[in-house]
């Protein structure tokens, strides 16, 4: 794409070629008034507010797509009067509730009418009874809805999901007499809100998709809203905290809405979680698990003084997890470095080894993948990670690539997942045999690899998997014969062309690939794929967490460091916990315990816990200032919305003897040898430009390496007949903290598919017994989760009462057992 | 929230100081303070007018408090929160527009969602301890919910004194007996209020 230059109201802005005028608009500060458009997804041309004058022709600026020297006019007395009388038309038969609604004063309705100053009305049409409905956490008023689409094209090209369509609103038919009466685009608009209305794509009453809440975010009126924060306060009263998402890796810009409690208590409380919907998509665990604080009176002394005295004396190891700051992260390193004490935190001891492998032959310190890079390619591959319930942001920017990019891609896991194979046509899902993730990479890099740079010993290890066999093909080819023809009568010669169909015996060279059997995919896989790739020039590869535990991950890491160097790929490797990152880049990990473990947030022999079970309170993520590491290499601050009145890590430092008054305090202190800057916290920005630019924090910065290009020969994994189970949370739960909010409290259980289910003969809310190999039993209640397919169920990791862990000793994900069903009496 | 505010971790440097009157040192410094205070020629203009008052014997003082004033709709004293006269059910629909207007921060409510989908307020308090009685709340109030009544004794023991939606609320059985009557005051409807309405077409 080249660059371009368009003149907007006499303004010189450089632009892509094919960009939207919109979107060269806001980035150069232009104001465009549009309804009906989300940055990042398709225009739909529902508002038509957007209305614009290009080269003395009426266009609109969302779909309009710049070229060289276009004349751009966003404002004239004839578009005013159009865009007048659009508002006009959305206000007609618009309930006046503007008083109780929830969406007023941050209302684009009201600011638009306010905007084009419509004081009065012309138009009128029989009001239709739109009755309200409840979908879970999502409420829909359909009265006060303007059918700008907004949630149904953010539901398609940002989530993947299409639960939402328009459907016939059943209303009073628009009167031909208007259009003579009314401006032409004015018209247009309304004769087509007046035949629709917002409604579950698959028909049903309610709504049976994952509930991440977007829709209710992009609503620029009050007809979706969230069931819980339905009139309980107002936008102006709401106080907008920034803060970093608390709960997975993607760690997007998310608002938590202060307010006092009530007329009795002033002390804070969050309403709900607010986003910039335009540039940063939030799921459903962000969006609906913001309570999760800890709470206490007051500072325990005597359990402060324990904890110190403790760790003066027996406590030779610190075991934690990795939903906490990088700050905290450092703090627990430095009194590591003067106590000697053991760090132990699994997720990211396995997360770091991984990366060290990755880094040995990539040659890179970090890898080169991000969120906004996956948006932009056109073909994304998927591996080793169950996306949709991993890392949902990851998923969606997946989706966003291969509907706007026209892009394709391949969802590689052993779990068949419905959701995502509904992301696209052009996504292949491959369900392959469990524990086959090295072959993939082998596959990957045999697909995608650049034989000439590739190492000789590698090629020919690749090369070994394929069979070049000869085989004899019929083929039906049509020839053409000319023949000449003697006319009898007139004795004349003529030519004829005739066309023969025949049947030749062909032979063709096939190349079989080994590999592809091995992961025990389809065997047209390689033309699947070729066909896939027509035209794709921009490559990212997801890898997710299913790899970090592998048994076999050090040579998957060193496999993955080959692709992103001998491949076109962009490899995003995807840290399994919040802050699994920042933890892996700030900590010495280790790999055992010692003889007395102090937890945190993890059970140990004394507890420090902000999940309200320990025998020490410690602040939760939103009662804290900090930084967290994304997923995008990106370290963004968070800030505290709620009080803590008790102790924190950096408090016993202190007594400990290290020396800072508050948390934030090590921000520039952070190693800077592993990319951190040297820059304060109060220093970050945290928030995004008017033209989607992320202003949050700073990037961590890559530094080179040398590199090597040994990787070890698969090795066997064996994946037996038996059951198996996956460690995994359901769609809107990753952690104990998302389960204590209280619109995703829920008891834990078994989650299954509908055909699991069917072929074990067992029904919703059955009690079954897990068992391994070793022998651990687990009498639990098994659920059936919608939303995923497949036969393999999945065991939670949020309920504090369900203890999996003995199934997944290794922190491998897939473990093989037996599930039996309980017999009532 | 701007980013500033959260940099701001030591709240003790929020206090604004002024520049006062020098405090006296010693006991000179305070007698002269004292005279100066205290006698000052305008004390006699004050004298001379309650002299003059006295002698003329056709003064109009209330004997209160035997006798108390009729108070103007338009006085501001004491809220009251008013009922439909058709049902009787509140007039207040939570929209909050007192609670923001409210300059002195003196108003809250608390709201939320009733069995019917409406919006009902839970709980609503005024601080008349702070509230400087300046009627916009009455002003705003699209429901002419919220009204000044005319109780204008409201000297109180504490710095903080909290009314109530109960307290506020006409009383049922005040309302059944017809004693509620339509406010006049301030941010009431002017008397040709449907004079100055455009009307919106209706299809029906």
């Amino acid at each position: 794409m080249s660059e371009v230059v368009i003149t907007i109201d006499g303004k010189e802005c450089k632009a892509q070629e094919g960009e939207y005028v919109l979107g060269v608009a806001r980035r150069n500060g232009i104001f465009i008034p549009a309804l009906c458009y989300v940055t990042g997804c398709s225009p739909t041309l529902a508002c038509r507010l957007c209305l614009v004058d290009i080269d003395g022709k009426r266009a609109y600026s969302c779909n309009a797509r710049a070229k060289e020297g276009m004349q751009v006019v966003t404002a004239s007395e004839e578009i005013e009067k159009e865009r007048r009388a659009i508002m006009e038309i959305y206000d007609i038969n618009h309930p006046l509730e503007c008083g109780v609604c929830d969406q007023s004063g941050e209302c684009e309705l009201q600011n638009y009418t306010l905007h084009m100053g419509v004081d009065s009305q012309r138009h009128c049409i029989a009001d239709t009874h739109r009755p309200t409905k409840n979908w879970g956490k999502i409420h829909y008023d359909a009265s006060l809805c303007i059918v700008c689409e907004r949630c149904v094209t953010v539901c398609k090209d940002m989530i993947g999901e299409s639960a939402l369509k328009t459907t016939p609103r059943g209303g009073a038919e628009l009167d031909k007499a208007w259009k003579d009466k009314t401006e032409k685009d004015a018209y247009a608009m309304w004769n087509k809100l007046q035949k629709s209305i917002i409604g579950v794509a698959s028909g049903a009453e309610s709504l049976e998709c994952t509930q991440c809440g977007e829709c209710t975010a992009v609503c620029p009126v009050g007809a979706l809203v969230g069931t819980d924060f339905q009139y309980t306060s107002n936008a102006w009263e709401l106080k907008k905290i920034p803060a970093a998402n608390p709960h997975s890796s993607d760690c997007s810009l998310l608002y938590y809405d202060v307010k006092h409690t009530g007329i009795q208590n002033s002390e804070p409380k969050i309403y709900r979680v607010s986003s910039e919907h335009n540039y940063a998509p939030l799921h459903a665990a962000a969006r609906y698990g913001f309570d999760f604080q800890n709470e206490v009176e007051g500072k325990d002394e005597a359990a402060f003084a324990k904890a110190v005295e403790l760790l003066k004396t027996k406590v030779d190891t610190i075991v934690f997890d990795s939903y906490m700051t990088n700050e905290e992260a450092l703090i627990l390193q430095k009194i590591k470095e003067k106590y000697g004490y053991k760090l132990v935190n699994q997720d990211a001891k396995a997360y770091q080894d991984f990366l060290k492998a990755y880094t040995h032959t990539s040659g890179q310190s970090l890898y080169s993948g991000d969120l906004d890079k996956v948006k932009a390619s056109n073909f994304v591959v998927s591996f080793g990670g169950a996306i949709k319930t991993d890392s949902p942001n990851a998923g969606y920017a997946m989706n966003n690539a291969l509907v706007m990019n026209k892009g394709a891609g391949l969802y590689f896991h052993p779990i068949f997942d419905p959701i995502v194979e509904n992301y696209s046509k052009n996504l292949v899902s491959i369900t392959h045999t469990i524990g086959s993730e090295e072959t993939i990479a082998y596959l990957l890099l045999d697909l995608f690899g650049d034989k000439e740079a590739m190492p000789e010993s590698l090629k020919t290890y690749l090369a070994s998997f394929h069979t070049i066999e000869k085989r004899k093909v019929q083929e039906s080819v049509k020839e053409e014969i000319k023949e000449l023809v003697k006319d009898e009568e007139s004795g004349e010669e003529k030519e004829v062309v005739k066309s023969v169909t025949k049947t030749i015996e062909k032979e063709i060279e096939v190349d079989t690939n080994a590999l592809v059997a091995m992961i025990g995919a389809q065997s047209d896989l390689i033309e699947t794929v070729q066909k896939l790739l027509d035209k794709k020039d921009r490559f990212s590869l997801i890898a997710g967490a299913d790899l970090y535990t592998h048994p076999r991950a050090k040579n998957i890491a060193a496999l993955l460091g080959l692709i992103e160097r001998l491949t076109p790929f962009d490899v995003l490797l995807v840290p399994s916990r919040t802050n699994t990152l920042g933890i892996a880049l700030t900590c010495e990990l280790d790999d055992e315990k010692g003889d007395f473990a102090l937890g945190y947030n993890v059970k140990g022999d004394f507890t420090l816990s902000a999940l309200g079970k320990g025998d020490l309170a410690m602040p939760a993520l939103n009662q804290q200032e900090g930084t967290l590491t994304s997923m995008n290499k990106r370290v963004v601050p968070t800030n505290a919305a709620l009080l803590f009145k008790g102790y924190c890590l950096n408090d016993i430092a202190n007594a400990l003897g290290l020396e800072a008054q508050w948390t934030i305090d090590y921000t520039p202190h952070l190693p800077i040898e592993k990319g951190f800057k040297s820059e304060k916290f109060d220093d970050l920005p945290n928030h995004f430009e008017n033209d989607g630019t992320e202003k949050r924090g700073y990037l961590l910065t890559t530094e080179n390496v040398t590199c090597k290009d040994d990787v070890e020969p698969m090795a066997n994994v064996t994946c037996n007949e038996s059951d198996y189970v996956y460690a995994a949370n359901p769609v809107h739960q990753f952690s104990a903290f998302t389960n204590r909010a209280h619109q995703l409290n829920e008891a834990g259980a078994l989650y299954a598919s509908r055909a699991f289910l069917e072929a074990k003969n067992l029904n919703d809310n059955d009690t079954v017994i897990v068992e391994s190999k070793e022998g651990d039993r687990l009498v639990i209640a098994v659920k059936e989760d919608k939303t995923l397919g497949g036969m393999i169920p999945y065991l939670p990791s949020f309920d504090t009462k369900i203890d999996t862990t003995p199934f997944f000793k290794t922190g491998y994900r897939f473990a093989d057992v037996t599930i039996k069903g309980v017999n009532h009496v | 929230m701007e980013l500033k505010d959260f940099k701001r971790r030591d709240i003790g440097s929020a206090y604004i100081f002024l520049n006062t009157e020098a405090t006296p040192t010693d006991g000179w410094q305070a007698f002269k303070r004292f005279v100066k205070r205290t006698i000052k020629g305008e004390l006699f203009v004050g004298l001379w007018i309650v002299l003059r008052e006295m002698i003329r014997f056709d003064i109009h003082t209330l004997q209160y408090p035997l006798e108390k004033i009729e108070m103007s709709p338009r006085y501001r004293a004491i809220h009251r929160l008013l009922r439909l006269f058709e049902s009787g059910s509140e007039r207040c629909i939570g929209c909050g527009l007192c609670e923001k207007i409210c300059i002195s921060n003196c108003i809250r409510m608390d709201t939320h969602v009733d069995e019917k989908s409406r919006k009902v307020v839970s709980e609503y308090s005024i601080n008349f301890g702070r509230c400087i009685f300046c009627g916009y709340c009455a002003e705003v109030c699209p429901e002419l919910a919220i009204v000044h009544g005319a109780e204008y004794e409201n000297a109180g023991e504490q710095r903080a004194h909290f009314g109530l939606k109960e307290d506020m609320l006409t009383p049922l059985d005040t309302f059944k007996a017809k004693h509620q009557k339509e406010f006049q005051g301030f941010g009431a409807l002017s008397a040709n209020a449907d004079e100055n309405i455009k009307q919106t077409p209706l299809a029906y």
